[in-house]
């Protein structure tokens, strides 16, 4: 199987990403500038966070516009793996990849921490070698990470059991002091109609390395790898 | 020809900047600011050759596809001849 890591004026978990593939996936994975638009050999694309286009406009306005993308949304059509993280989210959200939108966190501040999600379901490619109610200790790290959209789409997430990953504290209840951003009912990531695009604003690739703080984030990736072995 | 966009959040929407803004206001002493609401602004020059109509129709469809995101803002566009 092999990955794709998108590339962005402006993206800095791309190297990140990279590092969680082919170390510890342990497949081969490249990177891929913002203007190539063929991923016909690619398995599964990861768009990474940052500050694509220094979030001029609106972060991840200008990005969704660029070749690459046009490809990424033929990619999830074809039902293809896509995963997109905080920068990666907003993107998916411009893209239209995902429904609503990410705005500036309720306080205003860049928050740069470990939160806590729960795991929300277990039906993703994402998602499946963890436990429903699992707690990760992920770090966080945006200024534009407040979900929003309007109560038809809500209603549809919720129903489709597509809310992936909620924030929460460290016992897996969610509350106002857990909901860091103000995110519409405390979601910290979600997933398209057909399962196969996620997005999330926490870095589960920052989190496979004890080293790091955290390797909760690892269940992510593995969960991906066992989906694509399988499906091959 | 030049067209002004004005995008702004939808009502409902919330936006901390304004809040923000509505803070500092009320600390300095300015009475009677109910509420501020920020938003974006855009100036387009526009080629020479459009007509008024062929410059609103550009103006409208940068601002609905480019300028705005639909889920979050509302734009409005003006073009001067």
């Amino acid at each position: 199987m092999k990955f794709g890591v998108i590339v962005f004026p402006g993206s800095n978990c791309d190297h990140d990403a990279y590092h969680v593939i082919s170390k510890h996936v342990g497949q081969p994975v490249d990177f891929i500038w913002h203007r190539e638009t063929d991923l016909s050999t690619y398995d599964a694309v990861i768009i990474p966070g940052g500050f694509s286009y220094g979030d001029y406009l609106r972060a991840g306005a200008l990005a969704s516009f660029s070749p690459v993308m046009a490809s990424v949304k033929e990619f999830a059509a074809r039902g293809r793996v896509v995963l997109g993280i905080c920068n990666g989210f907003q993107i998916l959200c411009e893209t239209g990849l995902l429904p609503g939108a990410l705005i500036r966190n309720r306080e205003l501040h860049f928050i740069c921490q470990h939160v806590n999600v729960r795991v929300e379901t277990t039906e993703t490619p994402f998602t499946h070698e963890l436990r429903d109610g699992q707690v990760l200790s992920l770090p966080v790290a945006h200024a534009e990470g407040n979900y929003v959209c309007d109560d038809e789409t809500y209603e549809e997430l919720v129903r489709e059991d597509r809310v992936v990953f909620r924030y929460c504290d460290a016992e897996g209840v969610s509350g106002e002091g857990s909901n860091l951003n103000g995110s519409r009912d405390h979601i910290a990531g979600i997933c398209s109609p057909g399962r196969n695009v996620l997005g999330l604003m926490p870095h589960p690739e920052r989190a496979c390395e004890d080293l790091l703080g955290s390797s909760d984030g690892s269940g992510v990736f593995r969960s991906l790898a066992a989906m694509l072995a399988a499906a091959r | 020809m030049k067209a002004k966009v004005y995008v702004t959040l939808k009502q409902g929407v919330l936006d901390p900047q304004g809040k923000a803004i509505r803070h500092s206001v009320a600390l300095l002493g300015y009475d009677g600011v109910a509420d501020v609401r920020q938003g974006k602004y855009f100036e387009i020059a526009l080629d020479s050759g459009l007509d008024a109509a062929g410059a609103r129709e550009t103006a409208e469809a940068l601002a609905r596809d480019v300028l705005s995101n639909p889920v979050i803002e509302d734009y409005r566009v003006e073009v001067e001849g």
